[in-house]
């Protein structure tokens, strides 16, 4: 028994491990998180699988075997007392029961047991009568299925546990144990997987998944197993026509749902169905999910512009999603990774950028309402695609750019994100748009203040702009314009770390502070000057001071942006994919069917409670009333002294025959 | 040779007239509901429903104060809904709806009264007051009617913002917690009632007490309150059962935690003359992990059964399932403790606080620390 509740309490704490530790992960990513050694030991011990690793399954075959070994000990034991009135019972052994009660009558013993009978069997008790040398015994007993519970509820134990085992993947596991079968960890077309790496369509039990492009079709699935997968082949061939999305007048999704056409292999037939979440299809014994979705290879059309130089020369850019291109910056090669498209993005605009939602608080809010709550202003900002820029020694950044302005704080910019890890959050851009929505202007702006030979004659301007109309100061022209070029210069080095820099160096401790004050000062002023100068006449920009401004962080941040292009996206073809999960588990009967009698049981143990009554009807009058119970609760008590009450009631009423 | 003894089966023998009064008026609006709004409903929607009433009318029978309750917050939902007039608005221009029956103001109410009632649970026990106590039994009861009231009104205002978008308040933790609190209470009240004891008002009332402090700091500072359409993972009839069920279980598991502590205070000679036995509050402590464990096994069976159809599987080991998992294995334990064993005493006591522990991490934590299908992330 101790033995029972210790494994109780262990297969609690191990199930713990694998919610703590996310199951199932790519092996790179643990290698990430944990580094080598911790990633040798946590694989050893099974633990990126807990729930399918030996160690589980032994101690849930311990729970089984010990189970199976009280039912078959117990049950007999169960089932004869369930059918026993114990109407063996002595009148001494009465005598010791805590809840009796002596009376007497002037019945005789027949009389008063057949009264109590008749009483008795309006309560719901069934009773034997024997008769003694000194009197008669009347056993009665209601509420016996409650022994059942006890079978039913440790059958049900057993079964559910067989019933998983089936639809686990045990098979597998022997096959792949003696070698029949082999993971593929390697990533190739579906058709160049060997057939040790194949499972029969006749397979008994799996849970796959596969992702269709609209306009094509599927006839395997992939079962992820540890680091590989497996290609399970299917009876009938899905084709995928339409993935549809609809949505709620707030924004939030309504509706995922596949039209799909489903051909069996064997008949030739087939059919046109609408796959929807919550709505799964059967077909061939395989049930078809409606899982997950994706871009399934969408035509993107970029405008792709320099972020250094002085040039403002874009070159166009076709990529198609979960394909790369080759591309050469500033003469190094590198593969640009298209990975996602999405049309539709619903955000929260509310803390004035965008961001990932993980937050402590959002993962609580998710959970339940996976949309927004009312402090969040929630928007559609359009599509937004996002790629990978590969380097020849194979390191990427992964960035994350918006089709359409978003405005923010009363201007409208461009978002771009990027990241050098894929565990981190978005760090994002904003490249400042004129009125008219195009990001020609700070392009042009940001040329023309990269370009070192216009440097020069954009300072001495700006100097004589600034000091124009103040007499005594003329004298000042040249010193300001020598620091403004040079301050540019700076700025065209490393940003405002540059800046910085040369301050912390080269200006005394005290003053440092007002001079940055006026090198910001002029450093704005400067960029306004060549803004001014590079901008066709007529572009409209309301807020050139606040343009300037998010120019110069947009360079500035540029610094750590990686390659120096931005890739505007112009237009796309959509073309999204579905993803079916699809499983077969026979296993599940079983379960069901465990889960009734587990459900029944556990009603049975603690809702019908066994009670047994003993009414012995001596020959002298003396009648003695001894009930008991499987469980002495104060529920008892209570019963007992109601039921006594009405027997000697019966009693009264039936004094003279 | 006549024995006298009427023999009727006991459970007609002890049902009055107004229990088949009660029955009627259930079965009648059940049918009302069927034909005005049958159309619009689905088999199981309508399974459910005729389900839900016989459960309803055999609980008012069984449990009889339970029939004015229903009875007093149909009356009210009805009134309430009438003032709406078919529109949202009106909820801040109709006085009966600013003020008392509005479906965010009865939840106010419900909260207000809840606390009020923890305090006067504590005055009459303290003061030993069984005035006091009967004063904090109705507060209980008042704010029971509010919590339902106002769930009820929720109900129908989600029709009122669409069509479409209507659904029963149950899909959020906002709703959830407001569906915990007056679980709990209701359970709590029904052992008051049948254990004539006001005492262990004052500890059950705290975990409610604690639940509408988040739901208060969740209304206020975050603004959760507002009706969400359903996404399409929790658009299924599976949630109407699965979530109450699992609810009984949380409410039933939190009550027997508080009377746990009672249990340890009077065992530690605290409070000893003013608890109640220690063999009452065992013997209760019992009985709520007894039918807390019997739903939360039909939640969890349920859940699986809608994870079938959901996800593709009915176990996936998803952290939510698994902690569902730890906190039934949990309780198996315990009551292999004592079914079993014997074991009674501080020990389960102990235990069935811990057990609470886990039940919350179950409830609360698995979506604060861990990641699964539950948040529904996938699609
Ligand atoms: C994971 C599930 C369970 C396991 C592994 C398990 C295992 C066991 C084992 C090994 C025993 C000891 C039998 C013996 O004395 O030889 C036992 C007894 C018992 N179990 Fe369970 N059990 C489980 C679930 C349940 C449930 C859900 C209940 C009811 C709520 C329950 C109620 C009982 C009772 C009442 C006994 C005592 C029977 C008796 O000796 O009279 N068990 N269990």
């Amino acid at each position: 028994m101790r033995f029972a509740i210790s494994l109780l309490l262990v297969l609690a704490i191990a199930s713990i491990i694998g919610t703590v530790l996310k199951q199932n992960e790519p092996y790179p990513n643990y290698l990430f998180e944990f580094g080598t050694y911790w990633f040798d030991m946590f694989r050893t011990l099974g633990l990126f699988d807990v729930y399918h690793s030996l160690w589980f399954l032994v101690i849930l075959l311990f729970l089984v075997i010990s189970t199976s070994f009280c039912i078959i000990r117990l049950s007999p034991i169960m089932l004869k007392e369930m059918k026993s009135y114990r109407e063996r019972s002595t009148l001494s052994s009465l005598r010791h029961f805590r809840f009796r009660q002596e009376l007497v009558t002037s019945l005789a013993p027949e009389q008063s047991v057949r009264l109590m009978d008749k009483v008795l069997a309006g309560y719901g008790y069934k009773s034997r009568t024997q008769i003694r040398k000194t009197g008669q015994l009347l056993a009665a007993k209601r509420g016996s299925w409650n022994r059942l519970g006890y079978i039913l509820t440790h059958s049900a134990i057993v079964i559910i546990c067989i019933g998983g085992l089936i639809d686990g993947n045990i098979p597998l596991k022997v096959d792949q144990f003696l070698g029949y079968k082999r993971i593929e960890t390697r990533d190739m077309p579906e058709s160049q997987v060997p057939s040790v790496s194949r499972l029969g369509s006749n397979n008994l039990s799996f849970r796959g998944d596969v992702t269709i492009p609209e306009g094509s079709s599927a006839d395997v699935i992939f079962l992820n197993v540890a680091n590989g997968y497996l290609v399970q082949e299917l009876p009938f061939i899905v084709s995928v026509k339409k993935f549809i999305v609809k949505y709620y007048s707030t924004g939030q999704p309504r509706l995922f749902a596949s039209d799909l056409v489903i051909q069996d292999k064997k008949t030739g037939k087939s059919k046109s169905v609408r796959l929807e979440v919550n709505h799964p299809l059967t077909m061939d014994g395989v049930d078809i999910y409606q899982a997950s979705f994706g871009d399934g290879g969408s035509h993107l059309h970029f405008l792709v512009w320099p972020l250094t130089g002085a040039s403002t020369l874009t070159t166009p850019l076709d990529g198609i999603v979960k394909h790369h291109e080759p591309m050469t910056i500033n003469g190094h090669p590198y593969a640009i990774e298209f990975d996602d498209f999405r049309k539709f993005n619903v955000e929260d605009l509310s803390q004035g950028v965008v961001k990932a939602p993980s937050s402590f608080m959002q993962n609580i809010l998710s959970v339940f309402s996976p949309a927004a709550h009312k402090d969040q202003e929630l928007r559609n900002v359009g599509p937004s695609v996002q790629f990978k820029i590969r380097n020849a020694q194979g390191e990427a950044r992964e960035y994350l750019n918006y089709m359409l302005p978003i405005t923010l704080g009363g201007h409208s910019y461009f978002l771009t994100g990027m990241r050098d890890n894929p565990g981190a959050s978005y760090q994002y851009i904003r490249l400042p748009l004129d009125d008219n929505g195009n990001v020609n202007s700070f392009m042009q702006l940001r040329a023309h203040l990269d370009d070192p030979s216009a440097a020069n004659g954009i300072a001495s301007r700006f100097a004589k702009k600034a000091l124009a109309g103040i007499p005594n100061m003329q004298a000042m022209k040249p010193k300001l314009a020598q620091i403004s070029e040079s301050v540019l210069a700076l700025f065209r080095q490393g940003g405002y770390n540059a800046l910085a820099g040369f301050i912390s160096k080269d200006v005394p401790q005290n003053e440092q502070e007002n001079a940055a004050q006026t090198y910001l000062k002029v450093l704005q002023g400067t960029a306004l000057e060549a803004l001014n100068e590079v901008i066709p006449p007529g572009t409209p920009i309301k807020d050139k001071a606040s343009f300037v401004r998010d120019s110069l962080n947009a360079m500035n941040d540029s610094f750590l942006y990686g390659p120096p292009v931005y890739l505007q996206l112009q237009s796309f073809k959509p073309v999204m994919a579905t993803g079916l999960q699809m499983t077969r588990a026979p296993g599940k009967y079983l379960v069901y069917f465990g889960s009734l009698c587990l459900v029944l049981g556990i009603f049975a143990m603690f809702y019908i409670r066994e009670r047994r009554v003993f009414v012995y009807a001596s020959s002298d009058g003396k009648v003695l009333f001894a009930m008991s119970s499987s469980r002495q609760t104060l529920d008892f008590e209570l019963e007992f002294k109601k039921l006594s009450n009405i027997i000697s009631k019966a009693f009264a009423d039936n004094k003279e025959l | 040779m006549e024995l006298v003894h009427e023999s009727k089966p006991a459970l007609l023998r002890e049902l009055r007239l107004g229990d088949w009064g009660y029955a009627l008026v259930w079965l009648l609006g059940c049918l009302y509901t069927l034909d005005k709004f049958g159309a619009g409903m689905n088999v199981y929607s309508k399974g459910i429903l005729c389900a839900a009433s016989l459960g309803f009318i055999a609980l008012g029978w069984f449990w009889k104060p339970f029939r004015l309750m229903c009875v007093i917050t149909a009356v009210l939902s009805l009134f309430a809904i009438y003032e709406y007039h078919g529109q949202i608005a009106s909820a801040e221009q109709e006085l009966w709806l600013k003020y008392l029956l509005g479906s965010q103001t009865a939840i106010m109410w419900m909260s207000f009264l809840f606390v009020l009632a923890t305090l006067i649970y504590w005055v009459a026990l303290l003061g030993r007051s069984e005035f006091a106590g009967k004063f904090a039994s109705v507060l209980t009861w008042c704010a029971v009617v509010m919590g339902l009231v106002g769930m009820l009104t929720r109900w129908y205002v989600s029709y009122l913002m669409g069509p479409d978008i209507g659904h029963i308040p149950i899909s959020n933790l906002y709703e959830v917690f407001i569906l915990f609190s007056f679980m709990t209470a209701l359970f709590y009240l029904y052992y008051e009632d049948r254990y004539e004891s006001y005492q262990m008002g004052a500890f059950v009332l705290l975990v409610i007490a604690a639940a509408i402090g988040f739901l208060l700091w969740y209304t206020f500072d975050r603004h959760a309150n507002g009706i969400e359409p359903l996404v399409p993972a929790l658009q299924s009839y599976w949630m109407k059962i699965h979530v109450p069920a699992n609810f009984v279980g949380y409410g039933s598991f939190s009550l027997s935690a508080m009377l746990g502590v009672a249990y340890l205070l009077k065992s530690k000679g605290i409070l000893a003359d003013r608890l109640p036995d220690l063999v009452m509050l065992d013997d209760v402590m019992y009985k709520s992990i007894a039918i807390g464990f019997l739903f939360f096994t039909i939640a969890t069976i349920l859940g699986a059964l809608w994870a079938a159809q959901a996800w593709g599987g009915y176990w996936s080991w998803d952290p939510k399932e698994t902690w569902a998992l730890i906190v039934w294995l949990n309780y198996a334990a315990w009551l292999h403790m004592r079914l079993v064993k014997g074991v009674r005493g501080p020990i389960l006591a102990w235990w069935s606080i811990g057990g609470l522990m886990v039940t919350t991490f179950a409830f609360l934590g698995v979506n604060m620390f861990l990641s699964g299908l539950h948040s529904y992330g996938k699609l």
